[in-house]
């Protein structure tokens, strides 16, 4: 096991580097000067140049790229703008502050966010899933199937702002949605972030609901189920002995890839909810140009689905037996 | 068979998978040697049979033969003309040659196809255009292995296993191959659907002059097709011989004790035939035993068995063509009666 | 092994098995009867679709209670098994009747060792403790053949070899020393010699425990082999029944001797054609009238009047041997020798 973690950490240092390497590759095919944005009015070529040099973006490409990975390391100065502390993932002009800072400053809400609708859908989604698969074909059953089908159609903006409009401001059963961190009023970070978690682990339950019940279904099929209750086991007992151990599994796989959908959804209850996370800095620097900021929140992204991955496949290999890790 | 060049040969024919593993760096940490140096020839029109157990790589065998793998070492003749190595563009007019029937009739034929379709596209990719049309040659193919033409655009859901095999034969004959590899093209059919499947086989291969290779883990199927039969065991042949000697004069240990162990829809009324019983279970193949690979479920193994590998020869008592790789091999007297004498009773 | 005077230990009585599907009902047993005493074993032969697999999964309850309908009387040493309940059942299996499968790499939980699997078996109906039902499991392992089972019983399924894991699956099945043993195709996954061995195993285990045995196969090489009495299914119907002997040596249903004679064997000549029978195994969803081997049978157009496609022959047993067929004997005596004699030259 810990051979695999480390192999696969090494492993992910690659990814994670290639995906940078990339990333920082398109914007700078991206015709646009933050230079220029930054002279201001009066701008004669030698100011411009020598914020261009002070900004970093006068090298070539490479060099650029080499500056930048040091950077995570040494950290960066930017003459005129600022200090950069390591690790340094780049500096927003925009802002005037190192991204590093304002990415963290928001993680929190977006971990947040991601936690608690995480723990919605599943216990709702494979809750529901099982009792469908136990209660097959029956009345329970067809109105799950059909409950999930509706509600994995609903779109965000949608559900999310009517919702808002008759929970909040009708009815006012529900607070308006809001981030209080945890560590200052855990009730009121609960409170806030409820409305946003359960629209946004709507449609996942639905997912996970209709995922859990087929995997279910064909665990049930199987023959060594057949085996156990041959042998004189209840069907209570080879339902969730045996039939649920194997059809954790590919929803634990399935899980690992939503961590990067969920980061990547959020961005929408965010927006719809008006929460200052990590989906809506990206849209708001995209929006400014910000491309330093938006290089970091994609590393920042991608180091967590790749963390969360290597995670997931180590909880494979504790749930089947069949995997090796090596 | 010997006067002219065979149709294939192979010598010394090797695949060896790797296994990944290691650390930090995954690197090649072993081979599943999956067939070890096989040599045997088959001529026109000629039925070599191999058989043997699970993982006694008759299939991987199979595949090396249509270069659907690429073997690690050894030589694949066709013709006269090496093809071990061949490109994409070199096989082509050997593809058409060399075709292949499959174990599972499910799993082969593409379920959103009509059967006019599956048949039809070996000569689609390789571009023939035979007399009369496709469509034609299609009818004609399909009547030859005991389908209905006018099935022509049915699906092959709407077939039974036994004519979904059927459909697979088709397939392989639509451009008049010389030779077809079949693997364990029966085993997959229910008994009394198996001797359709055979007897058309070996119409084909009689009327067609049509060569194959037929791989079969049951010894009584391969028997009644084959005229020569090669025994594998993890990798290597241990015998081969001409049909009537390999079943009547088994040389090799093994060879016995396969045969032995086949059940038969015999009562006899003198219990207890002599029966072999095997102990244990095959070896890896990924760490064969050293010297003769069968030394470890053997009887007669010695010293010299592990150490020293016995070839493929022909041992004394053989008759020409019948090769055996062992040490002591074993004689006629010991063979049970009842494989030797042609009729003490009915067979049923 | 005397039989006669032996109370039939499980006894089957005009049982029916009907399954509601989409596309209508499938009749997957339909009227079959047989009796069995401890001790013995009995071959149940047939093809896919016969109706084999269903008639035994039934006998311990395993069908879908919602869509299957079950009629006739399975008795179990005196105990009606039709209709009693789930409760009841799960005492019974596993415990007094157990069933062996034919794939063992999927029959058996890959997520639990086969130690754990087998001490199950043993704790739910005894009621033991862990370290009673895992030293009872390392014994059964033991028994049936496994090295070193005391390091064995912690290993995985997949950490065995085919012949081992059906090993385990047969000393998971007696583990609590049942009476009546089911074996569903448990050496078709498997090579011959290893197919020798398990046989060997049943043969032996049968002789200590005294278990009754019904064993299922489509291969009658293995039922010679193995068997004391025969029962030759066809389209969820018993179409002959009689001893080993009796049915291998002198067949007298036209579908066992098509099934004898399309088996090639290591005698058969050949320069012969093997002897198919003509066409496939019939749906059993609109299964033929009358006879149900009728439409594919070459002896059919012999008996007047259409008897065969117009009605059902029954199955008449005499000191339990018999055929349901509409041949009389005079006709199957010459048909049959006939066709013995052209096989054998």
């Amino acid at each position: 096991m810990l051979r695999f973690l480390v192999r696969r950490f090494l492993g992910a240092v690659v990814t994670l580097f290639i995906i940078s390497a990339v990333t920082f590759m398109l914007f700078y095919a991206v015709p646009r000067d933050p230079a220029r944005i930054a002279c201001g009015k009066v701008c004669t070529p030698e100011t411009l140049e020598l914020i261009r040099h002070n900004m970093g973006i006068a090298d070539p490409m490479p060099t650029q790229l080499w500056n930048w990975l040091t950077g995570i390391f040494l950290g960066r100065d930017y003459p005129g703008f600022g200090n950069c502390d390591a690790p340094c993932l780049g500096y927003s002009f925009v802002n005037r502050e190192p991204v590093l800072g304002t990415i963290l400053d928001r993680f929190p809400t977006t971990f947040s966010l991601f936690l608690g609708s995480s723990v919605v859908f599943l216990i709702f989604g494979i809750g529901t899933g099982m009792v469908a698969a136990l209660k097959q074909g029956k009345a329970t059953d067809k109105l799950a199937s059909s409950a999930s089908l509706i509600a994995s159609s609903m779109q965000i903006y949608f559900v999310g702002t009517l919702a808002l409009y008759v929970l909040v401001y009708q009815w006012q059963i529900l607070d308006q949605p809001g981030y209080t961190p945890f560590t200052d009023n855990p009730a009121q970070w609960f409170s806030g972030l409820l409305l946003p978690w359960l629209i946004l682990a709507l449609i996942f339950t639905a997912n996970y609901t209709r995922m859990t019940r087929s995997q279910m279904v064909e665990q049930l099929n199987e023959d060594y189920v057949r085996t156990a209750r041959a042998k004189g086991l209840s069907r209570q007992n080879v339902f969730f002995r045996f039939a649920w151990r194997g059809a954790m599994g590919p929803i634990v796989t399935i899980f690992g890839i939503d961590m990067g959908v969920l980061l990547g959804g959020g961005m929408i209850t965010e927006k719809t909810f008006s929460i200052q996370g990590i989906g809506l800095l990206a849209v708001k620097s995209a929006g400014n140009n910000d491309l330093p900021m938006l290089l970091g929140v994609m590393v920042i992204t991608a180091s967590f689905v790749v963390i969360c991955n290597i995670l997931v496949d180590a909880c494979y290999a504790l749930i089947d037996p069949r995997i090796r890790l090596a | 068979m010997s006067s002219t060049t065979p149709l294939l040969d192979v010598s010394g024919l090797t695949k060896h998978f790797p296994i990944k593993g290691g650390f930090p760096i995954r690197r090649t940490v072993g081979h599943v040697q999956a067939v070890d140096g096989l040599d045997f020839q088959v001529g026109e029109g000629e039925s070599l049979g191999l058989v043997g157990e699970s993982g006694c790589g008759k299939s991987t065998t199979g595949r090396l033969i249509t270069r659907l793998l690429e073997p690690t070492a050894g030589k694949v003749s066709y013709q006269g003309k090496d093809i071990t190595h061949a490109n994409r563009k070199q096989l082509a007019p050997i593809r058409s040659e060399i075709q292949m029937i499959f174990q599972d009739p499910y799993a082969s034929l593409n379920p959103r196809q009509t059967v006019g379709k599956i048949v039809s596209g070996p000569m689609e990719i390789n571009n023939v255009n035979p007399a009369g049309g496709r469509e034609k040659r299609v009818r004609e193919l399909l009547e030859i292995v005991g389908l209905n033409p006018e099935h022509y655009n049915r699906f092959p859901h709407e077939f039974s296993g036994g004519q979904r095999q059927r459909i697979g034969v088709a397939r392989a004959l639509a451009l008049e191959p010389k030779l077809i590899v079949a693997d364990e093209p029966v085993s997959a059919l229910d008994v009394s659907i198996q001797a359709q499947v055979v007897n058309l086989l070996q119409k084909v291969q009689q009327e067609l002059g049509i060569a194959f290779v037929f791989i079969a883990h049951d010894l009584a199927v391969v028997r009644h097709f084959s005229q020569r039969v090669a025994v594998m065991y993890l990798g290597k042949i241990v015998e081969i011989a001409d049909r009537d000697d390999l079943y009547g004069n088994p040389r090799h240990p093994y060879t016995r004790a396969l045969l032995s162990a086949v059940p038969e829809a015999t009562v006899d009324e003198t219990p207890a035939r002599d029966r072999i019983r095997l102990q244990g279970d095959v070896p890896s193949p990924i760490n064969p035993p050293s010297g003769c690979r069968f030394r470890t479920r053997c009887w007669k193994a010695t010293e010299k068995c592990a150490t020293e590998a016995p070839p493929l020869v022909q041992v004394e008592g053989n008759k020409p063509g019948h090769l055996t790789a062992c040490h002591y091999p074993e004689t006629a007297e010991a063979v049970p009666a009842a494989r030797l004498s042609k009729d003490p009773e009915p067979a049923i | 092994m005397t039989s006669t005077d032996q109370q039939p230990f499980l006894s089957i009585k005009d049982l029916k098995v009907h399954f509601s599907t989409e596309d209508g009902t499938v009749k997957a047993v339909d009227g079959l009867s047989f009796d069995l005493v401890r001790g013995r074993t009995l071959g149940i032969v047939g093809e896919s679709g016969s109706g084999k697999s269903v008639t035994n999964l039934t006998i311990l309850g395993l069908h879908n209670p919602d869509s299957t309908k079950v009629e006739g009387s399975i008795t179990l040493d005196g105990e009606e098994l039709n209709g009693a309940s789930e409760r009841k059942l799960e005492k019974l299996r596993g415990n007094k009747m157990s069933m062996i499968f034919q794939d063992a790499l999927t029959s058996l939980s890959p997520y639990h060792t086969i130690g754990k699997q087998i001490g199950e078996t043993y704790r739910k109906h005894t009621g033991c403790s862990k370290k009673a039902a895992r030293d009872r499991a390392i014994e059964m392992l033991r028994r049936v053949g496994i090295p070193q089972p005391e390091v064995r019983v912690d290993d995985y399924p997949h950490q065995f070899s085919g012949g081992m894991r059906q090993r385990a699956m047969i000393a998971m099945a007696l583990v609590c020393d049942p009476e009546l043993l089911i074996a569903d195709e448990p050496t078709t996954a498997l090579d011959v010699t290893v197919q020798a061995q398990i046989m060997d195993l049943l043969k032996d285990l049968q002789k200590e425990f005294g278990t009754a045995i019904i064993f299922i196969t489509h291969d009658l090489g293995v039922i010679a082999d193995i068997a004391d009495e025969v029962l030759v299914m066809y389209g969820g119907r018993c179409v002959e029944r009689g001893t080993k002997k009796e049915v291998l040596r002198d067949p007298q249903h036209p579908y066992t001797w098509g099934l004898l004679s399309s088996m090639p064997s290591l005698d058969h000549p050949v320069d012969v054609p093997l002897n198919p029978i003509p066409g496939s195994p019939p749906s059993l969803l609109n299964p033929p009238s009358g006879c149900r081997f009728h439409p594919r049978c070459t002896f059919a157009e012999k008996v007047d009047g259409g008897l065969c496609s117009s009605e059902r022959p029954l199955l008449e047993l005499v000191d339990g041997r018999g055929s349901a067929c509409h041949l009389t004997a005079e006709q199957r005596g010459e048909y049959f020798s006939d066709l013995a004699g052209s096989a054998a030259n």
